[in-house]
């Protein structure tokens, strides 16, 4: 049978708060264990959680982002479990009246833009981290992460396929990096999520019979598990079977996810309002603030990029999905880089060095300027673009001003005409059976003689220079 | 309201305590009572009435996202049943 997929997605993130949501403990990646830790994100008996302003203006800048509505009176609830994660046995979280409602995101897969819901974005506090390696009989708890503020963005199941969901994902992610709203640091945790997934007959309404996937680390990973939930729920369905609802747990390096809860075991978290912290009433004035703080969106950006620079799409596309990136490429061209040549060099050279090292955006070691004078330097002939890669990988290792590194590596072009037409002339005069060739209407003559000529200035002549001095000389030979 | 012994049994395993079957029998007429008590309610119309999720007339008691240094790990660690020095050690959570 043919079968549609419907897929809905929870993605966390950690917020870039300053210090925890309920404390004032640091808001920072790794570290000794336990060292960013107090009586109230440990749990202990008889603390007052005092939540973070800052925790609801980014909750609600992300709600804004996603076109969600914010509402107007929230409050926090308990979720409760027992997890040693989880030192006060439960979660502040929220159940009701999450911060912002009903939004949407537009994503553009294949050339057509699709309209994804977003059933709300609440506010929660993260877990601990449990080490089981270093361990033999016993775990240890790490409660450095305990309390960094999340928000939990829900989608609606608008989408139909792994692939949509990916770009779903990566619109996400570049709404939360441009708002600044999280660091979005995947191999940190910055950005997780859960993966729900169901199969329903082409042309059926309702939905079947979904199961939930957690410990996706990825959006790759999310991929391969969403392509092998709708691979086995179909298997099972075309068998006859029934779909259990149920939440899998994904094994990355196996390829394959296995039940997590039986059910016996299932959740009954018994939310009840937080009796510690009192509701969350957000004005229009503190709304309007917040909106006043959102800068230029991807997609406004990459409308400029078109309309104004020229750029095309896929271009545009590729260099605002990452802010930093965008940024860059706006500061190479304030300082004088053409908008096309710039984003030649980020999107090409540049883009797989960083691959390349693993590094973001972020860490490219030079500044705009420097590339911007680097592409001025191919611009006015002094180098030419196999050098300008010598002084690109030169940059990256020890970031110096491009004139200076050319000078220091011998790398400027020769355009003198009466030099490289000396060379011509010699590289002739030593070769004269390839003027025959040439004659004769071998291409591979002409070639040949420029290799000699780019030998003879090692490598520093102007190719286009010597191409046309060459082929002068050999029609009047 | 009648209270039945699997959802005893069911908020004890959720709870994580064990039992007895005095126990038992004993909390099923103790939180008939407590639900009875609370099912009073229902006789009153709140068809007007928006759900109260806090009693006190109190809002947006908000904390400046301000850093302040935690506590040293010797001190939170003192409240650890076991530890390393470096974590709070807790029998294998097997996944």
């Amino acid at each position: 049978m043919k079968y549609e997929t419907v897929i809905g997605l929870e993605v966390h993130a950690e917020l870039s708060t300053k210090t925890k949501i309920f404390c004032s403990c640091k808001n920072e990646f790794g570290g000794e264990p336990n060292t960013r830790c107090c009586p109230v994100c440990t749990g202990m008996p008889g603390t007052l959680p005092v939540l973070n302003k800052a925790v609801v203006d980014y909750a609600i800048k992300a709600g804004l982002a996603t076109n969600c509505s914010i509402t107007k009176y929230g409050k926090q609830d308990r979720k409760n479990y027992f997890y040693p994660d989880l030192p006060k046995a439960y979660q502040i979280s929220q159940f009701d009246l999450p911060l912002c409602q009903n939004g949407y995101i537009d994503i553009n897969v294949n050339d057509e833009t699709r309209r994804i819901g977003i059933t709300r974005i609440h506010i929660e506090e993260d877990a601990g981290k449990l080490i089981h390696d270093d361990y033999s009989n016993e775990s240890m708890a790490d409660y450095n992460r305990c309390g960094v503020p999340l928000i939990e963005i829900v989608s609606e199941p608008d989408l139909r396929s792994p692939e949509e969901a990916r770009v779903y994902l990566e619109t996400l992610k570049s709404i939360l990096e441009y708002t600044e709203v999280s660091d979005c640091k995947m191999q940190e945790g910055s950005l997780r999520c859960d993966v729900n997934v169901s199969l329903r007959p082409v042309g059926q309404k309702e939905f079947g019979t979904r199961c939930e996937m957690k410990n996706v680390n990825s959006f790759r990973a999310a991929v391969r598990a969403m392509e092998y939930e709708q691979k086995r729920q179909a298997e099972i369905l075309d068998n006859g079977g029934v779909i259990v609802q149920e939440t899998r747990r994904w094994d990355d390096v196996r390829g394959e996810s296995i039940p997590m809860r039986s059910k016996e075991d299932a959740q009954d978290y018994r939310y009840f309002p937080e009796p510690d912290l009192v509701p969350i009433v957000v004005s229009d004035e503190w709304v309007e603030q917040i909106k006043n703080t959102i800068p230029e969106m991807p997609e406004q950006r990459k409308a400029r990029y078109i309309g104004e620079y020229g750029l095309p799409e896929y271009d545009a596309f590729i260099l605002t999905s990452s802010k930093k990136m965008a940024d860059f490429f706006d500061a190479t061209v304030s300082e004088g880089a053409k908008p096309k040549t710039a984003s030649n060099w980020l999107m090409g050279d540049i883009s797989k060095i960083l691959n390349d090292k693993e590094l973001e955006p972020a860490d490219i070691p030079f500044t705009p300027a420097q590339l911007a004078k680097m592409i001025a330097l191919i611009d006015k002939g002094t180098i030419s673009n196999s050098a300008a890669k010598k002084v690109l990988d030169a940059m990256f290792a020890e970031p110096a001003d491009p004139e200076a590194l050319v000078e220091k590596l011998g790398l400027a072009q020769v355009s003198d005409e009466g030099a490289i037409l000396q060379m011509v002339n010699d590289v002739l005069a030593q070769n004269p059976q390839s003027i025959v060739d040439y004659k004769a209407g071998k291409d591979r003559a002409m070639g040949f003689l420029v290799g000699q000529v780019m030998r003879v200035s090692k490598g520093k002549a102007n190719p286009q220079m010597i191409n046309k001095l060459l082929k002068e000389a050999l029609d009047k030979a | 309201m009648k209270i039945t012994k699997e959802e005893v049994l069911h908020v004890a395993k959720l709870a994580r305590l064990n039992l007895t079957e005095t126990e038992t029998e004993s909390l099923i007429n103790d939180m008939g009572n407590i639900i009875g008590f609370a099912d009073k309610l229902n006789e009153l119309n709140t068809d007007e009435v928006l759900p109260t999720a806090h009693a006190i007339p109190m809002q947006n008691a908000f904390r400046a996202d301000e850093v302040k240094e935690s506590f040293p790990r010797e001190e939170i660690l003192k409240n650890a049943p076991d530890s390393d020095g470096d974590g709070f050690l807790i029998p294998k959570v097997v996944e």
